[in-house]
């Protein structure tokens, strides 16, 4: 680990090899492994072919042995949330993946006037052609894939008779395993570090358990294990990808939802699903993490929405803490000045005796 | 326009959207006190969306009073040594015996109060195995070791009367470390996700290095002769006016984030920082020069600034655990680059 050097920009500000923030084509060259490494793996989570099944929380709960918890990450407590079919609740020190659930209405004026006149959306209430109607049925039924095809048959998310159509959003929520990761910024021990391939894992030998990374990862995805005082999160299988196996959440997934592989060819396959996605009228598609340009340089694991991240439980525009710690350190060495100038006026200023 | 699915959003609403508004509103009724702060929550109700309510950054798992007492007894310490030194130097024997006491004692009290705070507090030598300027945790370390070693050496030299070039030469130790001892703590906290720390980072350290002088000063005051205390008068009132000036200015602030300080424990923590460090200084001007005007109105100085360390301390967790502070501000930081980057592409 070339130590001093590779951490000053955090006192200096000056990064131009984007230690700090910014995109970063090879991180785990950065942390040091100058010599051969393998490439960057990661997840793309895929939440419009999500069914909800949780298959992969308890493939991971099992692989990793990790204790039972209740939706607010009390140990050995069973405990429904009670506010939908998510009773895991969170990402925490015991749950390193989530599958949050979100029931949505909305009101809708159908027929769509997609097709037709084009004085048609003038007059919402003329029922749309026939043929038409059809025509976009059979091609929404040709497509497996179509999330907005698929609500129409749904009886979940299909209209309720009324003018209301109701759809469930799910999504299994996992560790973002950071180009720039706020947690391993702050560990003060060396206890998380960057692997060879390019994920953030904490060495449970190592932590002391100071809890410096739980508030500074912007996702709130690493917690502390109250009973044990170390702190646990997503390793993405670490041990597994050593032995040149998938995650056990990826493993577990029917739907490939959860993908796992090479990180620039999951961004390749995300980007391809989203063009997809969008030709098929899902407007509301997006990708999460993706962006290298974002606060994070990035995530390495990154997710398909089909609404708003803060929906999810996810912050809009993350930024990882330490883009301004620069800009800290300078003020706190101005305080430090300051109190060392008061202090000497006070002295020069008062009379002896 | 109709929401139809080509539009962004699609007209999609939480099912339980009433249920959630009324969760909302309870929230509110905290801060009628200040006109703007209801007025611009009025407008984020409408902009704020989130997974049931539930916080999207974990709140810091830190003990209290364990954290904000280190952060206080940190900068008090740090402060005095600083004022020993100087006394020592200018041939005031008492305040710097005083100083070098309040330095050392605060010292270690600060490392007992950091180390029980560690989930696994025998691992406590781990924080010593690397050298780290990304956490501030890690330069906390560098700094905390060498300042509570001389300080608590220097304190222990002057309780027993031995080797007085040492006690000077570790006096001088400690004043260096000093500084950085008491503004440290303020990155400590900024360097995080937490909105009402992170969104002050240039600010907070301001009010710690005024905390830090208005309570090492107001401690030394207590115990020093009024005829030889008087740079610790100076400079206590100096860090309460240092001190007032940037909380109020962080409490005025437009952002959302500066609402924790307002409301709830925190507020009330503030509110009473205020009160006892402008009492304390007020006093300290005008009787700071008598036994009994010196030793209350040191008194007053060092349980403000006890009260502003809970208090921020406290905010930060507010924020932390209510999802507003961490969505409304990043909409706002995204409308604003969007409203940048449209500017940029008409001209």
């Amino acid at each position: 680990m070339t130590s001093i050097s590779s951490a000053s920009p955090a006192l200096t500000g000056n990064d131009p090899k984007n230690r700090l923030f910014g995109p970063l084509p090879d991180v785990s060259a950065e942390a040091g492994y100058v010599e051969e490494h393998p490439k960057r793996v990661g997840f793309f989570t895929d939440t419009s072919v999500c069914i909800g099944c949780k298959a992969c929380e308890v493939a991971c709960k099992e692989w990793n042995t990790l204790p039972m918890d209740d939706s607010h990450g009390t140990r050995d407590v069973i405990g429904l949330s009670g506010m939908s079919y998510d009773n895991t609740g969170q990402l925490g020190a015991n749950s390193w993946r989530h599958v949050a659930f979100i029931e949505q209405t909305r009101v809708v004026d159908l027929p769509m006037p997609a097709v037709g006149l084009p004085g048609a959306l003038n007059r919402p209430e003329m029922p749309a052609p026939d043929s038409g109607d059809l025509d976009s049925t059979a091609k929404a039924q040709a497509s497996v894939l179509n999330a907005e095809a698929l609500s129409e048959f749904d009886p979940q998310t299909a209209q309720t008779g009324a003018d209301k159509q109701i759809r469930w959003l799910m999504s299994s929520d996992v560790c973002k395993h950071c180009t720039h990761a706020g947690c391993l910024d702050a560990c003060p021990t060396g206890a998380l570090f960057r692997t060879e391939f390019g994920t953030v894992v904490v060495q449970q030998d190592i932590c002391n358990g100071c809890g410096y990374c739980v508030p500074s990862c912007p996702y709130g995805v690493i917690d502390q294990r109250k009973d044990d005082g170390r702190v646990f999160k997503c390793t993405m299988c670490y041990d597994r990808l050593t032995d040149g196996l998938m995650p056990a959440c990826a493993t577990a997934c029917p739907t490939q939802s959860i993908q796992f592989g090479d990180l620039d060819e999951l961004q390749e396959r995300a980007d391809a699903r989203l063009a997809t996605l969008q030709s098929q009228g899902v407007e509301t598609a997006r990708l999460y993490g993706r962006d290298e340009n974002d606060g994070v340089g990035g995530n390495g694991a990154f997710f398909l929405l089909l609404d708003e991240p803060e929906v999810y439980g996810l912050p809009p525009d993350p930024i990882v803490p330490a883009r301004d710690l620069p800009a800290m350190w300078k003020a706190a060495a101005t305080g430090a000045a300051m109190i060392v100038g008061v202090a000497v006026s006070a002295v020069l200023g008062s009379r002896r005796r | 326009m109709t929401s139809g699915i080509a539009t962004p959003g699609a007209g999609w609403r939480k099912a339980d959207g009433a249920a959630a508004q009324k969760n909302q509103k309870r929230r509110r009724r905290g801060n009628g006190r200040r006109g703007r702060n209801a007025e611009m929550a009025m407008v984020d109700e409408a902009e704020f969306t989130s997974y049931y309510g539930r916080p999207i950054i974990k709140a810091p798992v830190w003990k209290t009073p364990d954290v904000p007492l280190y952060l206080f007894l940190g900068g008090a310490a740090g402060t005095s040594s600083i004022l020993a030194a100087l006394a020592d130097a200018s041939a005031r024997p008492s305040l710097s015996r005083v100083g070098r006491f309040v330095a050392g004692g605060g010292a270690i009290a600060s490392v007992g109060f950091l180390v029980h705070d560690l989930g696994r507090p025998e691992r406590f030598l781990h924080m010593l195995r690397v050298m780290k300027p990304t956490s501030a945790l890690s330069v906390g370390t560098y700094i905390l070791s060498p300042f509570s070693a001389a300080a608590g050496a220097t304190a222990a030299v002057e309780l027993l009367g031995w080797f007085p070039r040492l006690k000077r030469f570790g006096g001088a130790v400690s004043a260096l470390f000093g500084g950085p001892m008491a503004t440290y703590t303020a990155v400590l906290l900024a360097n995080t996700a937490v909105p009402s720390w992170n969104h002050f980072h240039t600010k907070l350290p301001f009010v710690f290095a005024g905390s830090a002088m208005a309570a090492g000063g107001g401690l030394c005051m207590i115990f020093t002769p009024v005829d030889e205390a008087g740079p610790a008068r100076k400079m206590a009132v100096a860090g309460a006016a240092v001190e007032l000036g940037v909380v109020h200015q962080i409490e005025s602030d437009e952002s959302i984030v500066s609402e924790p300080y307002h409301l709830g424990r925190a507020g009330r923590f503030m509110q009473a920082a205020k009160t006892c460090t402008a009492a304390g200084a007020g006093l300290t001007v005008v009787a700071g020069r008598t036994r009994l005007g010196a030793v209350a109105s040191g008194t007053l100085l060092a349980a403000g600034s006890l009260l502003t360390r809970f208090g921020v301390f406290d905010a930060g967790m507010a924020s932390a655990r209510d999802p507003k502070y961490t969505v409304i501000p990043q909409r706002e930081r995204m409308a604003a680059r969007d409203r940048e980057h449209a500017s940029t592409i008409t001209r």
